[in-house]
């Protein structure tokens, strides 16, 4: 690798990995893997950092993961390791590289969706991970991602967004590309680097703050790709997982922490808190879907689940929360919890989203406790899923059988259709009672009782 | 004259009166109510403005008043604000203590006050007051202050009152268009509390609820400092309108029915000008008399009758409304779990605490002892203190002195090289 190349994270010796990062050790993250399901997962990097980002995991060893790199810049695609490279050409590029230009790195992009298309055939879930702002990845990451969902994937994105100080124009490209990749991908976790400056010291070096982002990014595809794998006492599902990310379109937050000894589950929720990416876990407190993996030796324990989802439950109160639990005979003695959390997602909507029908139409949250309901409509089996789960929207009898099942057997959404049904009862009632001076005022709605409505009539009592 | 700093004047835009009371700091730093001006209020609905031009004349004439009683210059006041809009919840802040010795610091303790003030509300909505309650030291509950003492977690509660920014915009501007300064906007169910709740019943629990002509504020204090505040945008004037509907009488002589015989309760011992039908004849007994069957008759300029009412109907229609707000503050407080908190019972003020009997509806409704809040801790003007409508301005004052207080104290610490930092996180006693 070139220093001088657009390269952001030349090769460190191992040792020099940061202390700050509750990272789990490379050695051991990855025993014999025991594979629950054959899910065929793929890392598709994307542009110069992406490119470097996949080189750092291939590094830490993943296993039955495949890598494959895109770039516009054929030099830093040869220095590359990973199985498959693509060179994005395009006439419009001259051999050269997009030059920061988000246009030309899209057009790259869309001149090679055959191949993309190829790339993605038979796999199940794609993370796309990428370093917003500069041409390559902010506009071929969206293409990327769009393909990969068109193929039937679950499409995750990682990506970083520059340094504060990398500039005005990079920040708001980034941000743009952002919004793409979210329309386009199912989930996106995504790092801003500032966030960065929380876990370096002043004198880390501009080498090592990069392989910090690099790893943190790492640490969050392993997560999500150990939640999938692997065989857990309370599974999470790939469909749990879909329930959290997909249609959300929204930025998650990731973090893991991990600790041993006896007060390990207290040490791992304190480390969780205080982890720079939760921001003292204020991230926990917005959230809107939380999803908890914790894995742990043979000898975990349920108190020792318990305690930590007592507190993370507690942390966010108003969160749909899932969880899962995994017993792996090499993490003995040691506890690590993976979170990812969800914001809530802004109200504007980028315009690209609206194709994505099937998310839409999954109004109701799926409630906890009956775990079956979202893997039932949202999971397709994992065996033989139809290849376009998202080109063919499915037909209109579906979506309202859909909502008749959801009718039946999920209790908290009879809670939201009577209030829907109740609200409208109130604009067809047949009496009109006039509130007199509050008319024109906005109504006092109290659980959806209009409260201006004199008290006797509301109650129904006779006054003869 | 008086310093600007020694005066100081709280004003309530209600929604039938509007009131600013002046107060004056001795000294030896007690307050002392100096002044009283009020105006019927015309530009307001359910606590909020309605009308601008209107509100502003009477906020002038009101302040105007005051002025004139107190004889000073009024430049600034603290604003009482109130609304539907308005919520009030608990939140917890969070931070780990993250230096070597784990000892907390002044700086942990800031930390973790901005964490519990960063909450995640609508982009609209703006925080009127965090208020600190209790510190928590690695799930150690009840700390008052945590500085000095060893541990990884400090958490701390704050209760935040919040409300849409815009609408709390309107009655600042109001006062402003009319040269005053808004020193700071305060929540009407909170200024209440101040001024009825000693330090006692802080600490043993009370709950006050200020039935206003538009809105029902109301505040729970428990352990010494606020655990619960809120608002239903229903009041005096829900009632005048249920029994305007219900009587089918226009609302000015509804209004006039619900002061001259209205009652919280159907039974009650002050039917004084109750005109018994001649044909039931039963005498006009002051003592706990039924209802059933008394009529009033109303009549117009020439004295001829126009329209008989039963009184029993006026009692239902008023005692529904009245129950019906205590009963949706009662279940408030059951789901905030703080109906066995209220040791020292239930303060009532504000112009509804005049309606007869209110006390024993509200014993009836919360099975605890409910009784008319006095303003305490504040001397002066004896008159407006036994006054239950004056309950939030005079609060208003109150919380001012407060204020006033932490600024000195502060600066004064601050010359003489003291650490000032906990003492100028705001903080209600």
């Amino acid at each position: 690798m070139k220093p001088n190349s657009q390269d952001k994270t030349p090769n460190l010796p191992a040792g020099k990995a940061n202390q700050a990062l509750t990272k789990v050790p490379a050695s051991t993250t990855i025993p014999e893997a025991k594979s629950r399901k054959n899910i065929s997962i793929k890392v598709f990097g994307v542009g110069g950092a992406g490119g470097n980002m996949v080189e750092q995991m291939i590094k830490s060893g993943f296993s039955e993961v495949s890598f494959a790199v895109f770039n516009t810049d054929a030099e830093s695609l040869e220095n590359s390791s990973a199985t498959q490279k693509l060179r994005l050409e395009s006439k419009l590029l001259r051999g050269l590289g997009t030059g920061g230009d988000p246009d030309l790195g899209r057009a790259a992009a869309e001149e090679h969706l055959p191949e993309l298309k190829a790339l993605c055939e038979k796999t199940d879930v794609v993370f796309i991970v990428a370093g917003l702002g500069g041409g390559t990845a902010t506009g071929a990451a969206p293409v990327a991602a769009k393909v990969a969902k068109e193929a039937g994937a679950l499409v995750l994105g990682f990506v970083t967004l520059p340094f504060d100080c990398e500039g005005v124009r990079r920040q708001r490209q980034a941000q743009e590309g952002l919004e793409q990749l979210k329309a386009a991908a199912d989930g996106v976790i995504c790092l801003p680097n500032q966030k960065v400056f929380k876990l370096i010291d002043e004198n880390t070096s501009l080498i090592d703050t990069f392989k910090i982002t690099n790893d943190l990014l790492a640490d969050g595809v392993r997560g999500i790709w150990q939640l999938l794998t692997r065989t857990g006492l309370i599974d999470i599902h790939f469909a749990d997982l879909c329930a959290v990310l997909r249609g959300r379109h929204t930025e998650s937050s990731f973090a893991a922490a991990e600790a041993m000894g006896a007060n390990r589950s207290r040490e791992v929720m304190e480390k969780m808190l205080a982890h720079p990416m939760f921001e003292g876990g204020q991230m926990l407190n917005e959230a809107e879907a939380v999803l908890v993996s914790l894995m742990g030796g043979p000898d975990l324990t349920m108190a020792e689940v318990n305690r930590v989802m007592e507190q993370i439950n507690r942390q966010c109160e108003n969160a749909q929360v899932i969880m899962g639990a995994a017993v792996d005979p090499a993490f003995k003695d040691r506890l690590s919890v993976t979170v990812v959390a969800t914001r809530p997602s802004l109200p504007e909507k980028s315009p690209a989203a609206t194709d994505d029908v099937e998310a839409d139409e999954r109004t109701p949250a799926p409630s906890k406790n009956r775990p079956g309901l979202e893997s039932q409509f949202l999971s397709p089996s994992l065996t033989g899923r139809p290849a376009s789960r998202f080109v063919a929207p499915p037909p209109e009898l579906t979506s309202e059988k859909r909502e008749q099942l959801l009718e039946q057997q999920a209790t908290t959404l009879g809670r939201q259709r009577k209030k829907s049904s109740r609200m409208r009862q109130g604009q067809l009632s047949l009496e009109i009672i006039s509130k007199g001076r509050f008319d024109k005022s906005e109504p006092t709605i109290h659980k959806g009782e209009d409260l201006d409505v004199p008290t006797y009539i509301r109650r129904g009592v006779a006054l003869n | 004259m008086f310093e600007p700093a020694s005066l100081i004047v709280g004003l309530e835009i209600g929604t039938s009166k509007i009131c600013a009371a002046v107060g004056e700091i001795n000294a030896a730093g007690a307050v002392n109510l100096i002044g009283l001006g009020q105006s019927r209020s015309r530009g307001v609905r359910k606590g909020e403005i309605a009308d601008a031009p209107l509100a502003e004349e009477d906020v002038r004439n009101a302040i105007v008043e005051a002025e004139q009683m107190a004889d000073v210059e009024i430049r600034s006041v603290y604003l009482g604000v109130t609304g539907g809009h308005i919520r009030g919840f608990n939140n917890r802040g969070v931070h780990p203590v993250v230096s070597a010795d784990r000892e907390i610091a002044e700086e942990d303790v800031q930390d973790v006050i901005k964490n519990a003030k960063a909450i995640n509300l609508p982009a609209q909505n703006h925080v009127v007051h965090a208020i600190r309650q209790h510190f928590l030291v690695d799930g150690q509950d009840g700390i008052e202050n945590p500085v000095g003492m060893f541990g990884a977690r400090v958490e701390v509660d704050v209760h935040v009152v919040h409300g849409n920014f815009n609408r709390l915009q309107n009655p600042i501007r109001t006062v402003k268009s009319l040269q005053l300064e808004v020193e700071a906007i305060v929540f009407n169910g909170l200024a209440s509390a101040l001024a009825l709740l000693t330090p006692e019943q802080k600490e043993l629990g009370a709950l006050v609820i200020d039935i206003g002509g538009g809105t029902t504020d109301y505040a729970v204090y428990a352990d010494g400092t606020i655990k619960h505040t809120g608002v239903l945008a229903i009041g005096g004037d829900h009632v005048s309108n249920d029994l305007a509907y219900g009587l089918k009488v226009p609302l000015g002589r509804a209004e006039q029915l619900k002061i001259e015989h209205g009652a919280a309760l159907l039974d009650s011992a002050c039917g004084v000008s109750v005109s018994g039908r001649a044909a039931l004849g039963a005498g006009v007994t002051p003592q706990a008399e039924s209802i059933k069957g008394k009529t009033i008759t109303l009549s117009n300029e020439l004295g001829l009758t126009l329209k008989t009412i039963n009184l029993e109907h006026l009692r239902r229609i008023m005692s529904l409304r009245l129950e019906e707000i205590f009963q949706l503050i009662g279940q408030d407080l059951e789901q905030a779990g703080l109906l066995d908190y209220l040791r020292s019972g239930i303060f009532v003020c504000g112009g509804g605490s005049r309606i007869p009997q209110i006390e024993k509806l509200g014993e009836k409704v919360f099975e605890l002892p409910v009784s008319l809040g006095k303003a305490s801790s504040i001397s002066g003007l004896k008159s407006a203190l036994d006054q239950p409508e004056f309950a939030t301005a005079i609060g208003l004052v109150k919380y001012g002195s407060f204020i006033q207080h932490q600024k000195k104290s502060g600066r004064a610490s601050l010359t003489d090289g003291i650490k000032t930092t906990l003492s100028q996180i705001f903080r209600l006693g």
